[in-house]
This record gives C-alpha cells, structure tokens and sequence, in this order.
C-alpha cells in the first residue's frame, strides 16, 4: 500500500526549507547597511510563507511553524513576544479561509490577494503595538514595510507554483 | 496504485477539520504569549533568558553577516576619499578656520566658567565610564525599533544605560546577554525620553512611533518652541544624565513637533554605552553614608514662654521625663547656646519692613 496520496508533500521541503530560508533572509536583511544614506527595506519575509501555506493546502504544522517563526521575529527585532506570531497566524487564517476564492486566478490577482493579506497582518501588528506601548505607531512607515512586503509575491508564487499540484485532495 | 483505491485519498475533511483545530491552538498559544509578555517593564528579568540566548547568538552571526557591507563601505569611501581629494581638502581648510575660532572661544569660555563655578561653590558631576561597540543588527521597522551592539555583561554594560553616537544619543539598553546587549532606540514606539529645549529650557517628552522623527509630546511653557532649536536630554527623572544631545525641532507633515535626530544623520556603526545607572553613582556614597542628619531637639519644659503654675511645695517631685524611642531620636549633643537663645531681630531699615 503506498501513502504517496496521503502525504504527497514532504513537509521538510514545502514548510521547513521555506522558513529557513525566511530566517535567514530577516537576519540578512537585519545588517546595519547604509546604500547612499539609506537602509536596507525591512520586509516581514514569513508572510510568503503564511500566504503560499495556506493556498497550497491545509496543515496540521504549518500554523506552528508560523508561530515558531513569529517567535523567532519578536525576539530578534525586539517586538512583545507573540505580536508576529498572531499577525502571522490572522494572515494564515484569512488566506485559508478564502483559498476557494483564490485558486484559478490570474497571477496579477493573486498578487492584490497577497497584498491585502500583508495589509491584514499588518494591521493586526500595529492593533497589538497599540495596546502594548498604549500610542500610535507612525503610519508611514507602516505603509514602507507594507510595500517592502508585498514586492515579494514573487517568491510566494513560485512556492505556490512548485507545491500547488502535489496534493490533488485540496485542489 | 490509482487515488481512488487509497485508503488514506478519503481523509480530505478530517485533516481539513484537523488543521483547523491546529490553527485555533496555534492562535491560542501566540494570544497567551502576548498576554505573558511583560517587555514593556524593561526590567532585567522580564528580558528572559530566550532573548538573552538568540541575542548571544545573533551578535556574532550579524558581524559576520554585516561585514561584506562594512568592506563595501570602507572600500567605496577608500575610492572616495581618492576621487575627492582636492574638493575635500577646500572643505577641511574652511572647517579649520572655523574650528580654530570655536577653540578660542571655548578656552575663553572655559575660563570663565571656572571662575564661575569657583564663585559659586558648584560641584559639576564627574565623568561617567564609557564601554564602545560595534551595531551587528538593526531592526527598524514600524513596530520595533532596535538595536544589537556586540558589548554584553562582560563589558560592564546594564540594563538602562545610555547609549550614544558619535553625534548624539541613540537609545538606552534594554536588555544584556554575553558578548551582546539591545539597545532601544528613541524612535522606537514604546520609547519615552525627558527632554528639554535648549533655547527655552521647556520640558517635553520625546516620543518615538517607529518612524525617523520621534514627536515632542507635553510641552509646557508659553511659546517654548521653534523650529531648529537644539534638544537635549534634561535628566528628568534619573534615567538619563542632563545635556545630552538629541537633535533640532522640525515640524512634522502632520503639523506636530518632532525631533531630526543627531544620531540619524550618519550611519551608527560604533556606538559608546555609558556607564550612567542613575544620579546616586555620581556621588561620594562614602560622604553620604557618613552624613548624619540634624539632631531632632525636643521642647525643653524650662524653656516655655507660658509657664503653667508652679506647683504646690508640698507635692511630690513630678516624675522623670520619659525617654524618647531610640529609632526617632538620636543622642542629644552637648547644648549649645544658639537653640536656647531667642531669636534675633532681623536687621532692617529703620522706618521697619515693608
């Protein structure tokens, strides 16, 4: 009897190599790298993730993965612990709860859906900063690492891409 | 084998209901970490030793992260300084004339501020230990701001201290592992920081929303305010030392006053944390412990105005004062004349006081 259909996906590859690579890309991008007087963009790399997870098919690991990685960002840029992790999760949850909705649409469609999905989590971030240091973060620079973020639909596509067809269950 | 004939082709529902499940204690988890979070007291324990560990960690892997972007800058300043040599070399010229006249009037400033604090009998505070460190990470996003130095608990460097750039102050620590400590920034938005005007000497609270230009809030004075003016730090409350510089007022896009920060007009590389813990450090403690307060006197019966009756002789002696506690009175020195002795007149014009 093969399980080929039951788990198709090797959860290393499509949920643990991905959010390596989300690690090591926060970090890099983490350097004190001045370009011409300016930063570096600081995008919250785990929302490719977030959002390709939740398209691809449901998971039993992946929203604990998500937390873990929410962890990880809280800790290394110095948020209240927990802060990415739900951001990270109300958008797992929202692209999971519309995935019917997503499946077949163009690729410029599926970039607005992305968009709206990092809209959402960053909302949640800047609901829960709010309560935490009781002010208003700025919204501009919200809006910045918004932009950041959605420019790399790219690289949730091609993880859509490579992953979407392997379990047919979900499709 | 053909989908169809799989057993396990049919469990689409369950995992669907399973994930699902899996989603809600996920979320349930991250909400009772939020809950638990106790990082806005900045108080060492609440750090955590989870912090403590990923920044151990982090401070070597970002220097070796950083360090590609730190040869790239030293090498496009290294062709820079080449290219630009003679335009350079107007620019230092002019700036040492400039420099020049700035020496001899803080020589001549120097001077009279000694004769002044002579005259005056100040004792100016004694300068404060100072630990240098290279930033390795940086988080500069809207919802936090910090960042990581490589200098920790072995360096001498605690929670609160103070840190600087080679312009004006950064942030203070927050939090200190071995070999790293994170450093809050004043942009950050749980950061608050007592300021002053330095035109007007107006206080406010300098508050950062995790954009460049944290806002000045609870300004007090009439007109305290201008743009340009120089801000500093004006040690309200002991957190930070008095005169450290924070930047120069501008007005915000939404009308509000903010800050251009010092330290934000070139690249923080190296920083100085200052070994500033609060005011108490920068006195003699030996001279302090040794202070004895005044004594308390006590009224002296024999020494009333109103007198009450003399008793009756044939009465009996009244009974000894009773001793006062120890803890609210310490032993009564030897009498001198000045308590007893009625107060002098206050020497005045003679057609008397207003």
């Amino acid at each position: 009897m093969s399980f080929s259909a039951a788990r198709p996906l090797d959860p290393w590859r499509w949920i643990g190599v991905p959010a390596l690579l989300c690690a090591g890309f926060t970090i890099l991008f983490a350097s004190p790298i001045r370009v011409f007087g300016l930063h570096l963009p600081e995008p919250v790399f785990p929302l490719v993730c977030a959002f390709g997870w939740a398209v691809i098919r449901p998971s039993i690991i992946a929203p604990f993965t998500l937390l873990l990685l929410g962890c990880f960002l809280d800790i290394f840029w110095g948020g209240a612990l927990g802060l990415w992790g739900v951001s990270l999760l109300v958008a797992y949850a929202g692209t999971l709860f519309m995935r019917n909705m997503m499946t077949g649409q163009s690729r410029p469609m599926m970039w607005a859906w992305y968009a709206g999905v990092c809209a959402a989590a960053l909302l949640t971030g800047y609901l829960i900063t709010m309560l935490d240091v009781k002010a208003a973060p700025n919204l501009i620079a919200l809006f910045w690492q918004f932009l950041a973020t959605s420019l790399l639909y790219p690289f949730a596509h091609r993880l859509i891409d490579r992953f979407d067809d392997a379990d047919v269950r979900f499709r | 084998m053909p989908l169809r004939q799989d057993p396990f082709g049919e469990l689409k529902v369950p995992l669907t209901w399973t994930a699902a499940v899996a989603l809600i204690v996920a979320v349930i988890i991250g909400g009772a970490m939020l809950l638990s979070d106790r990082r806005e007291t900045f108080q060492t324990e609440a750090y955590g030793a989870a912090r403590q560990a990923v920044d151990t960690v982090a401070a070597p892997v970002g220097g070796v992260v950083a360090k590609p972007g730190e040869w790239t800058g030293d090498i496009m300043g290294w062709l820079g300084s080449y290219a630009f040599t003679a335009g350079e070399n107007r620019r230092l010229k002019r700036e040492l004339v400039l420099l020049q006249q700035q020496a001899d009037e803080a020589v001549r400033l120097k001077d009279e501020n000694e004769r002044l604090r002579a005259v005056l009998g100040i004792r100016t505070d004694p300068p404060i230990d100072m630990v240098t460190a290279r930033i390795v990470s940086d988080a500069r996003g809207p919802l936090a701001n910090y960042r990581l130095a490589n200098a920790g608990v072995e360096a001498g460097v605690m929670v609160g201290f103070p840190v600087l750039s080679e312009r004006g102050l950064v942030g203070r620590v927050v939090g200190v592992a071995r070999g790293a400590s994170k450093i809050l920034l004043l942009t950050d938005a749980a950061a608050k920081t007592p300021v002053m005007i330095d035109r007007t000497n107006a206080r406010a609270i300098l508050t950062g929303d995790g954009g460049p230009n944290p806002k000045l809030e609870y300004l007090r004075g009439r007109e305290p305010i201008r743009a340009g003016d120089r801000v500093l730090t004006s040690g309200d409350g002991g957190v930070l030392p008095r005169g450290l510089p924070v930047g120069r007022v501008v007005k915000g896009l939404d009308g509000r006053w903010r800050v251009a920060l010092d330290a934000d007009s070139g690249a923080i590389d190296w920083v100085r944390i200052m070994k500033f813990r609060d005011y108490a450090q920068l006195a003699d403690r030996k001279a302090l412990e040794q202070t004895q307060l005044p004594p308390v006197i006590t009224e002296n019966p024999d020494d009333r105005i109103i007198r009450t009756p003399a008793p009756a002789p044939k009465t009996a002696p009244p009974p000894a004062r009773p001793a006062a506690p120890a803890a609210t009175m310490p032993p009564r020195p030897a009498p001198s004349p000045t308590p007893t002795q009625p107060p002098a007149t206050p020497a005045g014009p003679p057609g008397g006081g207003r």
